[in-house]
Parts: structure tokens; sequence; C-alpha cells
């Protein structure tokens, strides 16, 4: 079925229910329950998943195939955004041509930088992806005022051309919609205590990324896919073979700049702004996170890092004091104020330590990120099943991540 | 006349020079090997040859054209193929992958993108990848990674690639170097038998000379990055100046 073999289908087709089912999954705590703070059911966040989900997918094929690590990436999730609010500026308030322009944009971008970036390897590459993002986001912030509106970020406005739009004066400025479905819009469901809400902009963002998920499995497994990963592997080899790096490695390049673009694309499709702190350092940091958390090389694990950091960014960071007491309520008075106090730590401003923790727990016990913890898992579990055959991709070895 | 003609090559390295005024003819068909003591230049040579250096001076021609100033993988093209001292392998892919990408390099060249074909509809490389790991008895092995082969295997996978490619000269960097006796027979039988099935030039650098006089139809010998003298396994063997400057060392180690 669409050329994926039997394992891929079945780990497409998983996606497929959990992006199609995530109102439900994400929200398993009754409204009214002290839980419900940890319900992540909720439109903004939802987007920000398949959002991330899309960002990561895209890194991990040029960082989890080839090696390269770049950190700019957040540049090109910048640039995109920009395109697609000044497509919906100029154009339409659809979001069809914002998404496709911030696509080629950060492509076309990704292409002019990679191309400077990838004449070094291994750190330095690192270094000078950093610093060409960096450069961005000060072009953005100051000197490209004009552009990119600077500080106070680009976004829509009354007086907006939008030459491909009747000129019915409303008022207001109109919702961004595919086709007329607007974003912002969707429905609920209330059952029982519980109520699920579904938002069109979500799943047109995660319609996308399906289609990015596909995409990538595809790239995985096809011949381009291997030479990539040849590209990690053994440079000397491929240049004795007849074989280039540099363009593979740049393809890799210009792709991943693609989906990043894309996720800019999308952000501003669901939240018509866009501000330069989209392409900060940390920004970039955050995609690497989410990829070696999750598992860089393989297919999955970029889409369970970006959910993972996402969930804790957002539920974890607005715990506060209140709501520890009343989880601790059950214990006895000492102990429930102890347990509040070392528990503050790890909350509201204190969520970063909980994310430190958690990725260095990962990088030394399990390097092939939570996807080897689920192998792991599924093999205590499981030993009666036979065991799973030998596939490179979901076997990570603990090899050093950035290419020599 | 040779299919490699090499005249009066030299390279310098700052104030040591590497090479001076070497000269090499190898003929189709031929095994040519090239001895001498370490640092006679053997190695140097051969990276001029594969576009890794480029000599101060001199010409070297592969089938009529110069491959002076051409990078790598141009050379490759050309039809050299190169096995290196320490197998240089893919070893995070498969046995079968890493016949596979020179299968795919021969056919699409240096670059391209075929993202969205799929590995399975590639039969007819797939069929010569088999044939190939068939030929170095290594078929069974087609799924392993290649980082956890054995280090004989390593290098009986690097010559599938090579020869996977129809290589017309296979260049050959102390192929058996760090090897047990059992295993450097076995690299020499290996190489006798793809000597035997298919026409193929070899250029081979070898410290055993029980290697170089079991497979070189001719041996120039190097010594302080000049030739010092050309000729059959059977009156390099009795050479003095040989015996001098290479055999008598040995010896004395």
């Amino acid at each position: 079925m669409f050329g994926l073999n039997r394992k891929d289908q079945i780990l497409f087709l998983v996606v497929l229910a959990l992006v199609v089912f995530a109102p439900f999954i994400l929200n398993p705590f009754p409204e009214d329950s002290g839980l419900a703070r940890f319900n992540a059911g909720y439109p903004d966040l939802m987007q920000r998943f398949v959002i991330f989900g899309i960002f990561a997918i895209g890194f991990n094929i040029l960082f989890g195939l080839t090696g390269y690590l770049s950190f700019g990436h957040a540049a090109f999730l910048g640039v995109g955004s920009y395109a697609g609010v000044w497509m919906m500026k100029l154009l339409t308030v659809n979001v069809v041509p914002a998404i496709i322009a911030s696509t080629l944009v950060a492509g076309v971008f990704s292409l002019v930088i990679g191309y400077i970036c990838l004449r070094r390897s291994g750190i330095y590459f690192s270094i000078l992806t950093l610093a060409f993002a960096q450069m961005s986001f000060a072009l953005a912030y100051s000197v490209l005022t004009p552009i990119t509106a600077g500080e106070s970020g680009l976004q829509l406005s009354l007086s907006d051309p939008r030459i491909l739009e009747s000129a019915a004066a409303t008022g207001s400025i109109p919702a961004t919609n595919f086709f007329g479905i607007t974003m912002r819009d969707g429905f609920e469901l209330a059952a029982g205590g519980w109520v699920f809400t579904f938002n069109f902009g979500y799943y047109f963002c995660a319609l996308l990324m399906l289609i990015a998920f596909y995409i990538s499995i595809r790239i995985f497994r096809s011949p381009f896919g291997m030479m990539l990963r040849a590209v990690k592997s053994n440079q000397t080899r491929m240049n004795y073979t007849g074989l280039t790096p540099k363009p593979y490695t740049l393809a890799a390049f210009v792709i991943s700049g693609m989906y990043a673009g894309l996720a800019g694309g999308l952000m501003v499709a669901v939240d018509p702004l866009a501000g330069a702190d989209r392409m900060f350092w940390t920004a970039s940091g955050e995609v690497v996170l989410m990829t070696i958390l999750g598992g860089a090389g393989t297919l999955i694990g970029p889409v369970l890092g970006a959910g993972v950091i996402n969930y804790f960014e957002n539920i974890f960071s607005r715990l506060n004091e209140r709501d520890l007491n009343a989880m601790f309520d059950f214990l006895p008075d000492g102990l429930q104020n102890a347990m509040v106090a070392v528990a503050q730590l790890f909350v509201g401003d204190g969520w970063l330590l909980t994310l430190g923790l958690m990725f260095m727990l990962v990088v030394i016990f399990l390097p092939g990120g939570l996807v080897e913890g689920g192998q792991r898992l599924s093999r205590l579990f499981g030993r009666r099943k036979k065991p799973s055959g030998d596939d490179p991709e979901h076997h990570p070895k603990p090899a050093p991540h950035v290419a020599e | 006349m040779g299919i490699l003609e090499v005249k009066g090559i030299g390279k310098r390295f700052g104030g040591l020079q590497a090479l001076s005024n070497v000269t090499l003819d190898v003929v189709e068909n031929s095994v040519h090997a090239i001895i001498g003591p370490n640092g006679a230049g053997k190695s140097t040579l051969l990276n001029c040859l594969v576009g890794k250096l480029i000599p101060d001076e001199g010409t070297a021609a592969f089938d009529g054209h110069s491959v002076l100033g051409r990078k790598p993988h141009e050379i490759n093209q050309m039809g050299i193929s190169r096995v290196f001292q320490t197998p240089e392998i893919f070893g995070d892919l498969t046995v079968f992958e890493n016949v596979m990408i020179p299968c795919f390099a021969m056919r699409d060249g240096a670059f391209r993108m075929h993202a969205f074909e799929s590995m399975e509809k590639e039969q007819e490389l797939i069929g010569m990848a088999e044939q190939i790991l068939t030929d170095v008895r290594m078929l069974e092995k087609r799924d392993v990674h290649a980082a956890s082969l054995s280090r004989g295997d390593k290098r009986r996978l690097e010559m599938a690639m090579c020869l996977v490619q129809q290589p017309k000269l296979l260049l050959l960097d102390e192929p058996t170097a760090g090897m047990s006796r059992a295993d450097t027979n076995n690299t020499i039988g290996l190489l006798r038998e793809i000597k035997e099935k298919r026409d193929i030039t070899m250029a081979i650098i070898e410290h055993d000379m029980h290697v170089v006089f079991s497979l070189a139809d001719r041996i120039t010998v190097l010594a302080q990055g000049t030739p010092l003298v050309e000729d059959t396994p059977e009156k390099i063997k009795g050479h003095p100046k040989v015996r001098e400057a290479y055999l008598g060392q040995a010896h004395q180690e």
C-alpha cells in the first residue's frame, strides 16, 4: 500500500490513528477533576504537537540520516513564517498560498545557507549554521524592520492589499481559512465529564504532518536515503566509489529546510503573527533536543520527541503551588508540604529542570532515544514473540551523532 | 602500450622529496606489484593516481586520458577502483547496501536524487549485487551490519564493492596488511580467482613478498621515491640492487 512495506504501513497507520483521535487521547481526565490540569487536548497545544512534529521530522532527515548537526534550523522556520504572513497580507488570508510560499522561500534560503555551511563538516558545520541563524535573527529583529516589523512581530492589518480577495470592507481582519474553513473554528463534544475539542486548524496541520511523515518514510527507504546514510558512514568510500557526498547532503539540508518552512507557514496559518524570536538559537536547539530525545535516525522518534517536549513546555510550566497542594492533598500535612516544596522545583519555571534531567537520562541510558526505550520495553514484555528483524533504522547504535 | 602510463612523476612535501621521476607502465590484464621499504613513496604514488594528491611534475594517463587534476569520484568513473589499507566500507549499512551503493554510482553517476523510488524496483542492480556477493562468498551475510564483520570479511566486502563496478584497473594498497597467514592465503586465492574470471588489471602495493611473488606478473621496486628496477618476479628475486635496498633490510629486521 502506498509503496510502503508492511512494517512501515503499520507505523503509518498507528500515527494516523494517534493524530485523528488526539482530541480524545490527550484529554484523558474529566474536566472538573484535579488532574484536568494534565489534559493537553486543547487546540493551541495540539497544533504545536503536529507543527513541531513536522519541524522535527524534517530535521531528522538531515541529522538522523547524514549526521550533520545543524544548529540553525529555526532560521528556516522563521523565514517560512514571515513569507507566510506576507502572502496573507498581499494575496489572501486563505492559507494555501501562504504555506506554499513559506515552503519554497525556506527552501531557497536553505539552499544558499546550506551551500555555504556544507563546505565544512562536524563541529564547524554546526557553528556555521548557528552563526547564520543568529545573523538571520539579528537582521529580522532590527535591520530588516520594514519587512519583519522587528520587535512587535509581523501581523495582518486592515490596510493590507489582499489583492485576491473581494474588497468587502467588513471593518475587521478576516480570519485565516482553508477555502472557507476557518482555522480557529471547530466544535466541542461533551460526553460525561469530558469535553473534547475538535479544531479545524489542528486537523489541517495534522493532515500536512501525515503527508510530511509519509514523504519522510519514502525518503528513508529510498536509494537516496541509503546514500544519505552512506554520507554519515564513510565519505571517503563514497568519493572513491564515484559519488559526491556534498550534493546529497545539500539536498537533505534543503529538504529539511523546506520542512522547517512548512512548519513556520503552518504556525502563521493558525495564528497569523510572525516574530523574530522564532529564529533565536534556543528555538534551533529545541528541535535538536526533540530529535535526540525521540531517537535520531528513527522514523517515529522526532514526532515523539516533539510531543514530549511540547507537553512539558506547556503543561508542566503552568503547574503552580496550588495545583501541587491539591495533588498531594492525601498526604499528612508535614509530608504534603515537603512534597510540594520538592516538586515545586520541577514545575512552573522549573520545567526546564525536568526537561534537562529527562534529556540527560535519555542520552545516558537510552542513546537511541525514546524509541529505544519503547523497544526495550516491548522486548521485556514480549519475550514470547519472536525477536523482530534486524532493521537498521530501528536499532540505532550508540554511535556519535555528529559527522566527523 | 600500458593501460596506465606514469611518466616522470615528482611530489614534494615541504623539504621531503617523496617521489622523483617515477615512471611506470602497467600492461593491460596484468598484475603489477609495487614494492619498496617503508617511506619509499608507494602510497604517495597511489594517492597521486586516485586524485587524493596532485603531483608537482610529470604525467599520468589511464587509457590515454590524464588522471591528474581530476577528483577521486571522476577517476573512479573512468574505471579505476581502489582498495584501502584499512578497509573503507560503510560500517552503519548492511553488507547488501554496501554493494548496492557502487551499483547505483555506476548506473547513475556522481549524484542522483532518487528520493521517491523504492529499492525493490531495482531488480537489475540487486541481481548484480547478489552475484558479486556470491562471487566473494558473502551472500549469507547480506543483512549483517558491515561494521560487525571480521577484518578479512571487511576486505572481501571492499573488494566486492570495487569489483561490482567492473573497473578496468584495480588499485590495491597492502591488501593483506595485518592479516594472519590463513587470511593472507585466502586473499591471494580470492585475487587469483578474480583475475581468472574477468579482464582486469591490478596494481598492487604490498609488503609481504609471499603475496607479491604469488600474484605479480611484473614488479617495480621503489626506493626513496625513485624506481630502482622493474622486471619479472624471477629476475627481481635475484637482483643485487633489490636485495640491498629492500630484501636485505627486511632480512636484518
